[in-house]
């Protein structure tokens, strides 16, 4: 397959999750978005990688794994914090610094 | 080559179907499970490119962990379903500000995406023209990221640790 479909692909799959990020209302769903979106850049990383013959592309996409686990679970635990307090997870219930 | 090129229409469709169904659902639920169809088209994209143990993390860890602990949130909180707000049923031209900021942005990134990708060079060379056994071997891919990124893995443990410790901290009932 020619490396350009493996970008395009990876441009949408990137486009999509910032449609979700900007349109979404439930804080959960935005995590998923940004989800989406870090796994597009991990298969530019991968498709890279293969064209250049280097492990490197796929080191990289370890790693951003990693930090998308560690961001999912502090994420999530902000979330459960932010729910206790409103109950709702909408974005536009915690406009104020203070409460 | 031409199954080649099947599988990867196959796995890119299932990949652009499910992430869409995570965008479109309203239900986080049905969001969720589209989110591990989407993961599984990937999967199979790693496969095409001869990364397998790039492939068998996407699931276990992917798939599996991270989606689990979506799955376990989205069980704990009984999310209720999106309500939809009034600007919702307005005509586009109506709504908030930042819509339409979001939607100029939008088509802003699309352009230039389009616009880089028309400007790379050897776009149409196969991806996988160059055999190379080194990059499907996941002994060299150990070596590799135990030597060259050894400083990067332990700052990753850390990385880990401290998110840990911070997701406790975060989700614990305070007494009050």
């Amino acid at each position: 397959m020619p490396l350009g479909h493996y970008l395009v692909l990876s441009g949408l799959l990137f486009a999509i999750g910032t449609a979700g990020v900007f349109l979404r209302r439930n804080l959960i769903t935005l995590l998923m978005s940004v989800e989406i979106m870090l796994n597009a850049v991990n298969l530019t990383f991968v498709a890279f990688g293969r064209q250049l013959g280097e492990v490197d592309g796929q080191i990289i996409t370890f790693f951003v794994m990693t930090v998308a686990a560690a961001e999912a679970a502090v994420g999530l635990a902000l979330v459960i914090g932010l729910f206790r307090h409103r109950e709702s997870l909408n974005p536009e219930a915690f406009t104020s610094l203070k409460w | 080559m031409a199954t080649d090129a099947l599988l990867f229409y196959v796995f890119a469709a299932v990949t652009v179907l499910g992430a869409l169904a995570v965008v479109i659902q309203k239900n986080p639920v049905y969001s969720l499970v589209s989110l591990v169809g989407s993961f599984f088209g990937l999967t199979g994209l790693y496969v095409l490119l001869e990364a397998p143990f790039l492939a068998v993390v996407q699931i276990i860890v992917y798939a599996g962990a991270i989606m689990v602990l979506f799955l376990f949130v989205v069980m704990v909180l009984n999310v209720p379903r999106e309500d939809a707000a009034e600007w919702d049923r307005a005509h586009p031209l109506y709504r908030p500000m930042a819509m339409r900021v979001g939607a100029v942005l939008a088509v802003l990134l699309a352009l230039e995406l389009a616009w880089a990708l028309s400007r790379t060079s050897g776009l149409s060379e196969a991806v996988n023209a160059k055999p190379n056994a080194l990059v499907s071997n996941v002994t060299h891919l150990g070596k590799v990221l135990f030597t060259d990124y050894m400083f990067a893995f332990e700052v990753t443990s850390i990385l880990i640790i401290a998110a840990m410790v911070g997701a406790v901290v975060l989700a614990r009932k305070r007494e009050e």
